[in-house]
């Protein structure tokens, strides 16, 4: 039988089995595996059915948690139900994961494997999920590669129903799940023929029916507890022998035959490593390259991990096996030894003791671990685990691929060892995220794959910024299956596609020698050498490269593609790569094109057939001198000035050298310094603004505005100026209290964006010239060396007094020194400039509960973080625990503060005698609602600790420890609607309704923005979002209104694009409230499609068509006779389509379905209606009775 | 009763009510009620050039934008796959409509270039087209650009697209030509049945608070249908081909005028979709009974029967009317502001 080749990553691979095989799929979204849900979300939404005919019903679920239950509940009433997650979502099915295997229910969960968070959170793959679910009676399968991504779920789906034991399908998270190969595909008929119906119908009448009644889940007891335990016993003891049955079904079906432990290596191996997922099919490969030079080595992989067969796993070892490595990819801290190895130890220990082993001398065992959060594991590394075994004491609990200088675990191997055959073809890109690079790789991969006869593979590494962030694309091609799940350092084609990368990074260290280099220059063949710098002239020299050039940004021009290169460089690489011959290679990258865009319209496919066209006129071959010519150098990573951490530890980062640190220079318990994106000048924007002094009006709203606090207002002394570079601009103070001050407003040039919020916000224009603002863009690089000594300058100045103003005036708010700065949100973000606000009013005694989430990874992602410090050393302390419990983590930070301080004003008294009683006094009963009430208790503890450091008592020393909290901290608890209003929200209710003096700030994008745009209970009624891809149907859920009904919770809801000054005023009202507060802020969000520039505008738009009425309530007012409801916004005076036609998540619906947008909008119009009504009626009810 | 039928590119209508491009034209249901409510013809929504690939490329670029470039969210928005952007799904609504009413529907094309665009009059005419209404909506901004130039790009146009199809073909235009009976002549020449007089620009105002460009959007009113009204008298006889009035048709006197200056059809927006379908019902009652006490027999009768040729002083249609127009200014000051004299004078 012939099967289709496809070329697809892991997720799908999984997927698609899982959504053929379901009824019922509860989905929630979570790195890695977020792919696989939205996959089997969109099938059923287009009415793909599974292999019975009927669609599946897809439904996401607030949580994992959620999920997990819903699974269970679909489970016993005899729905074939699947999931999919990774990491702390797999951590939060745990409780159902026991139930369920308990039951002895029939399921698979589909996990791309991922790290937890510990010291710090990480997105990448390696075993710790899987491995903490090892004890919930959940069967554990491996799959190694895309390719088995796709099979072993077909057996675990398979399995399941027989063996009754519920399955985890796991493989590597991004290494498998989102590695593009090509593989054979299963079709129906395969699949057919692997499930039992009769077992799917047993499997349905075990489940609930009131016309079979009985109960499942009764509460037991110590009597039968215990006895009922051991019942499933045999149903585990069968598994295996279900599963390796299964197996052999797909073999004799597919041809492709798995083992639970399948061993590769010579029969007469004497040493033997063991290990799971992609990692074992890097040593597989390892193997078969040391066997052909004659070495004595083997691999055992695991495929079923749980339940554990001892007979099976000790008879795949060869009977000449002398020493043996377990490598786990997890890190188990205070463990006799990682979980696999441990297995494997006992096996051993317990199978010789049963006669079960086919050696009689019992093997030397040794473990490690390898690969935690995707660290690369080789060849090299491989090699290195055997040589280590071969010693005649190897070293036990090692770790393999990283440098140990702590505890010295690590073990030495040869990074340079290469098993590549040499009919394969290694590529490396280097792109930036917004020019399309990895996208065209990933075309260019599928047409390799499935237009011609060789095998592909395509991985992709991304940094860690949203916006300008830097991708790397491997791709490997060529006439043998490539199985070699590891980065590329020995490419043959290196291709640059940012000129500006040369100045920064080692683009061409994987370029072996004779390879091609292409660069995407604005210099031509004739004129490009001698703008290369040293170090790159030098490589391509040394290595003999074969250079080429293209412009590719000229082409993109000339044909309307803008800054996408996308196409151009891809037509590149084929003419270059000669794996198709040109012509050919050009139908085919014409026939993508057509394939990928065609549905968008054929304008589209235009456009990118006239930039192939174009190309190949512009693609020239570099005479590569003989000798290197350039004086430029590569500039380091950070400044020479910035702290030694930040040189030696965050810069090595910043050039992606961060897999050489050593373990001894990193933070053993997660604790970074604040402040460290300011050093990391990534000059990512062509354009920054410029500032007209003589048309500023002095408002402050480019500041207020600004996502990442580049652009700065100070007042100060004019004699300042006297020290001021010659291009510093300044001009006379407008406000009345600053008359006889000078007036800057500088732009920090090397860490803008380029968003233009700032020119949109502005409101002065030139008389004569209307479309000249006091704001303006300009080209970045000429203005670049001059704005960066203006930049020095201007941080040199003094900040205004901040107790000497106030900060009730948009103006003045951003006198004050932001303490969120640089953060690698996207540009033109519309959550940032909220933070930011936080931060100067309340930064210096802020501590900052924030939720995962986009704001957690902007606001925490290493190697640098935007929180930082003022002048005085205070600022924003930080810190992420989870999603789910971002309210509660908060609220125990205000449960320390406020015991620490009940416990210091306790021990305060007790120094009467020591201490000046007026101090103690005015400590105890300070004033500190403002800024000069606050620095004045400052003084006083700053006095306090003084007289504290004098006394030699140990209340003295615990006052003194406790002195800071007499100062009043401000606890603010952040994330986004996927927090708030789903995974968090019963935790964020609790801690609402607790009374207690928190703040919380929810970023209201309307979606799940970090991972990609899956639709919340936030999402609005219309608008397109992933798991809502036919428009959500439902409208969104008044979050406010609800926090609104406790009564004693100060309430808000922002839109700073509509009213800067209301944002200011219930940012200040709900700090200064003693109880709760909560302020929603409209944030406008690279997922609502819109162009980021006009965001604002959409603020101002959402709030005029009533969709975003804004308002606030403060329970204060009640006791005041007051009206504590405040709408603060006028009755809707546009219609809804109006707002939300500007906005691609409203428009595709039109554009894809136009009935059904046009009735949803008439719902969403008549829902802003009634919303209206309620609100106004709201007010009326809260109006006291004095004032009817 | 009067005769109330009309001829217009070629297709037998029973009243000249013709319902114009609108947002009424774009549904079968907005469309049967223009029916049951009396119009003799449906003019399309039109299929704009310029939008479909405005569409096109911005669907495309929200799509791609911000796509794989950070490992957590690869893309932003789900890729639906399959969306009305092109000429599809105006052909489809095209063939519904078509497939709902027994009047005749005409399609309507927006569009300035040749090549591939042409397809889509194929592609119109292949729906059930009655007619195609070809409207040249372009703004020459281009100083370079000379009127030779752009009236040979519209007559090429009009060339190829009446070549590509056998239904007729009514051509709308802008009243910014400077020598517009020649261009229509040629434009006959080209295969040219019927001329629609005139499009109705959107004109963009100022919004002095903001200092910005802003769109405005206002439905026409009667005094607008002067100019139309002025043209069509001029040309009717003197070129082989129907003529249809647009802008400004809002009474029953408007028809009537239109009719009389040589108008085969009078074609409604603004008020249709101010007073509903229903209107329409009204309206041919209207000139029903005007017809009846002024004892016309027939629209065929009365059409152009105050055209130039056919009026006691041809001049009136000349420059003479605009000295008329100012020895009245007292007497009819409520419209007079609105009237400019050409720049010539």
């Amino acid at each position: 039988m012939t099967r289709i080749r496809a070329t697809i990553d892991g997720n799908e691979a999984a997927a698609r089995i899982a959504h053929r095989l379901s009824e019922v799929i509860a989905i929630y979204p979570i790195t890695p595996s977020t792919p696989m849900g939205e996959l089997a979300d969109a099938w059923s939404a287009v009415g793909n059915p599974n292999i019975w005919g009927t669609v599946p019903s897809v439904i996401e679920m607030q949580s994992e948690g959620g999920a997990a239950g819903a699974v269970h509940g679909a489970l016993q009433t005899g729905a074939l139900t699947t999931t999919f997650t990774a990491s702390q979502g797999l951590l939060l099915m745990i409780p159902n994961m026991y139930k369920i295997a308990g039951e002895l229910t029939s399921v698979v969960i589909h996990v791309a494997a991922r790290s937890l968070a510990a010291q710090g959170l990480s997105i990448y793959g390696d075993h710790s999920d899987v491995m903490a679910v090892r004890a919930t009676g959940f069967a554990l399968l491996a799959s190694c590669s895309v390719q088995e991504a796709q099979d072993l779920a077909l057996i675990a789906h398979a399995a399941t129903l027989e063996a009754r034991v519920p399955f985890i399908h796991f493989f590597d998270g991004f290494r498998t799940s989102h590695e593009v190969n090509k593989i054979e595909q299963l079709d129906d008929d395969d699949l057919r023929a692997m499930i039992d119906d009769d077992l799917v119908r047993a499997h349905r009448e075990r489940g609930l029916s009131p016309d079979r009644p009985f109960i499942r889940g009764t509460a037991q007891n110590p009597d039968v507890y215990f006895q009922a335990r051991e019942t499933v016993n045999p149903f585990y003891h069968h598994c295996p022998t279900i599963v390796q049955k299964t197996m052999d079904k797909f073999a004799a079906l597919v041809g492709r035959q798995y083992h639970l432990f399948d061993y590769t290596g010579v029969p007469d191996a004497e040493y033997v490593l063991v290990a799971m997922g992609s990692g074992a099919e890097v040593i597989q490969e390892t193997v078969k390259y040391l066997v052909e030079r004659g070495e004595k080595v083997g691999v055992v992989t695991v495929r079923l991990f749980r339940p554990f067969s001892i007979e099976r796993f000790v008879q795949a070892l060869p009977a000449t096996v002398k020493a043996i490595a377990v490598l786990d990819r997890t890190k188990e801290p205070g463990s006799a030894g990682e979980p696999l190895y441990q297995d494997v130890v006992t096996a051993i220990d317990e199978g010789m003791a049963q006669g079960l082993a086919t050696f009689s001398t019992k093997p030397h065992m040794i473990g490690g671990r390898y690969g935690l959060s995707s660290k690369d594991f080789t060849p090299g590394m491989v090699k290195g685990v055997f040589d280590e075994l071969k010693k005649a004491r190897p070293k036990n609990h090692f770790t393999i691929g990283i440098v140990d200088d702590l505890s010295h675990t690590s073990l030495e191997y040869d990074p340079y060892f290469d098993i590549t055959d040499p009919s394969t073809i290694q590529c490396v890109f280097w792109g930036l995220g917004a020019d399309g690079t990895v996208g065209a790789n990933k075309n260019s991969i599928k047409i390799i794959g499935e237009e011609t006869d060789n095998y592909a593979q395509g991985h992709f590494v991304y940094d860690s910024k949203k916006s300008g962030s830097v991708t790397i694309s491997y791709l490997r091609f060529g006439p043998e299956p490539i199985r070699a799940p590891y980065l590329i350092n020995n490419a043959n084609f290196v291709a640059c596609h940012q000129f500006s990368f040369l100045e920064r990074l080692d683009v061409l260290r994987p370029a072996v020698s004779g390879a091609v280099f292409l660069l995407n220059s604005i210099y031509g063949p004739d004129e490009v050498w001698d703008h290369l710098p040293r170090e790159v002239q030098e490589t391509i020299i040394a290595k003999k490269l074969r250079f080429y050039v293209i412009d590719a940004y000229e082409v993109a021009h000339q044909t309307g593609m803008g800054g996408r290169i996308n196409t151009v460089m891809q037509t590149c690489f084929f003419a270059i790569s000669g794996v198709l011959p040109r012509d050919q290679a050009i139908a085919k990258i014409k026939e993508t094109i057509k394939k990928t865009y065609g549905k968008r319209g054929e304008a589209v496919v235009q456009q990118n057939y006239r930039a192939v066209d174009e190309t190949l006129a512009h693609l020239y071959e570099v005479k590569v001198p003989d000798r290197v010519t350039s004086t430029l150098s590569r500039r380091p990573p950070v400044p020479a000035e910035a702290p030694q951490f930040v040189r030696d530890v965050l810069g090595q980062m910043i050039v992606g050298d961060g897999d050489m640190l050593p373990v001894s220079v990193l933070p053993a318990d997660g604790t970074y310094p604040s402040g460290t994106t300011k050093w990391e000048k990534r000059n990512i924007t062509l354009e920054i603004p410029v500032w007209e002094p003589d048309l500023c009006i002095q408002c402050g709203k480019c500041a207020f505005v600004c996502p990442h606090a580049v652009i700065r207002p100070k007042v100060y002394e004019p004699a300042l100026l006297d020290q001021a570079p010659p291009t510093f601009k300044s001009a006379v103070g407008r406000a009345k209290e600053f008359r006889d001050a000078r007036y800057t407003i500088q732009v920090a040039p090397e860490d803008c964006t380029g968003c233009s919020l700032c020119v949109e916000v502005c409101p002065a224009k030139d008389k004569s010239q209307v479309g000249r603002k006091a704001i303006n863009m300009a080209a970045q690089p000429p203005l670049r060396e001059q704005e960066r000594a203006n930049w020095d300058f201007f941080l040199q100045l003094p900040e205004v007094d901040r107790t000497k103003i106030s900060l009730s005036t948009v103006r003045n708010s951003q006198l004050v020194t932001p303490l969120f700065e640089f953060s690698g949100a996207c540009a033109g973000c519309g959550e940032t400039p909220y933070l930011k606000l936080v931060s100067q009013l309340f930064g210096d005694r802020a501590i900052i509960a924030n939720a995962t989430g986009c704001s957690s990874i902007y606001g925490g992602n290493l190697p640098t973080t935007p929180w930082t410090v003022n002048k005085d050393g205070r600022g924003p302390a930080w810190s992420n625990s989870l999603f789910e419990d971002n309210a509660e983590f908060g609220l125990g930070m205000r449960m320390t503060l406020d015991k620490q301080l009940e416990y210091a004003r306790e021990l305060l008294p007790s120094f009467t005698g020591q201490l000046d009683a007026d101090l103690v006094y005015a400590l105890l009963h300070a004033e500190q609602h403002d800024d000069a009430g606050i620095k004045a208790q400052r003084d006083r503890v700053a006095i306090l600790k003084q007289r504290l450091a004098g006394i030699d008592h140990p209340r003295a020393r615990d006052l003194l420890s406790l002195a800071d909290v007499l100062v009043k901290k401000s606890v603010w608890i952040i994330g986004g609607d996927g927090w708030a209003y789903d995974i968090g929200y019963g935790g964020l209710d609790h801690v609402l309704a607790s009374g207690r003096n928190v703040n919380v700030l929810v970023l209201d994008t309307e979606v799940y923005s970090n991972t990609g745009g899956q639709a919340s209970k936030s999402t609005p009624r219309a608008a397109i979002a992933k798991f809502a891809a036919q428009g959500k149907s439902l409208p969104k859920k008044d979050l406010g209104m609800i926090a609104m009904a406790y009564g004693y919770v100060y309430v808000a809801r922002v839109a700073m694009g509509y009213s800067d000054i209301q944002t200011l005023q219930a940012l200040r009202e709900a700090e200064a409230y003693d109880g709760p507060s909560l302020v929603i802020a409209y944030s406008h969000c690279i997922a609502h499609g819109i162009n980021m520039r006009k965001g604002l505008d959409q603020q101002r738009l959402a709030v005029q068509a009533g969709l975003w009425t804004l308002y606030r309530y403060n329970p204060v007012l009640i006791e005041q006779g007051k009206n504590p409801l405040t709408l603060d916004s006028k009755e809707p005076t546009i219609p809804v389509d109006q707002y939300a036609y500007n906005e691609t998540r409203y428009r595709m619906l039109v554009q894809s379905n136009e009935h059904r947008a046009e009735e949803l909008m008439q719902q969403a119009q008549r829902d802003v209606r009634s919303r209206w009504d309620h609100y106004r009626h709201m007010v009326a009810v809260l109006e006291p009775e004095d004032n009817d | 009763m009067p005769d109330l039928t009309t001829k217009y590119l070629g297709l037998e209508l029973k009243n000249p009510i013709v319902a114009s491009s609108s947002p009424l034209s774009k549904k079968v249901d907005s469309a049967r009620r223009l029916e049951e409510a009396g119009v003799s013809a449906i003019v399309m929504y039109s299929l704009f050039e310029e939008q479909i690939i405005h569409e096109s490329l911005e669907l495309d670029y929200y799509l791609t934008r911000g796509t794989n470039t950070y490992a957590e969210a690869l893309s932003y928005l789900p890729d639906i796959g399959n969306y009305s952007i092109g000429p599809e799904a105006y052909v489809e609504n095209l063939y519904q409509i078509k497939q709902a009413v027994n009047i005749p529907v005409i399609g309507s094309l927006n569009g300035v270039s040749t090549g591939g665009w042409i397809e889509y009059a194929k592609k119109i005419e292949d729906a059930g087209a009655d007619a195609l209404e070809l409207n040249i909506y372009y703004l020459p901004t281009d100083p370079d650009l000379t009127s030779s130039q752009i009236e040979q790009a519209d007559i090429t146009l009009v060339r190829d697209i009446c070549a590509r199809i056998t239904i007729p073909v009514g051509v709308k235009l802008s009243p910014y030509y400077t020598a517009l009976p020649n261009l229509i002549q040629r434009m006959v020449e080209a295969g040219a049945s019927g001329f629609v007089l005139f499009n109705r620009f959107y004109q963009p105002d100022l919004d002095l608070e903001a200092l910005e460009v802003v769109p405005h959007l206002i439905l026409s009113e009667s005094y607008e249908m002067r100019l139309p009204l002025r043209w069509i008298a001029l040309l009717y006889g003197k070129v082989k081909a129907d003529f249809a009035l647009t802008s400004g048709v809002h009474t029953s006197e408007d028809i009537i005028k239109a009719v009389m200056a040589g108008a085969s059809v009078t074609m409604m927006t603004s008020e249709l979709l101010r007073n509903g379908p229903r209107r329409v019902k009204t309206l041919q009652e209207e000139l029903q009974f005007w017809m009846e006490d002024n004892e016309y027999e027939s629209i065929l009768q009365m059409r152009g029967s105050m055209s130039q040729q056919s009026v006691a002083e041809p001049s009136a249609f000349e420059r003479a009317n605009y000295i008329k127009v100012l020895s009245s200014y007292n007497e009819r000051s409520e419209f007079s502001h609105r009237v400019i004299p050409p720049r010539s004078t």
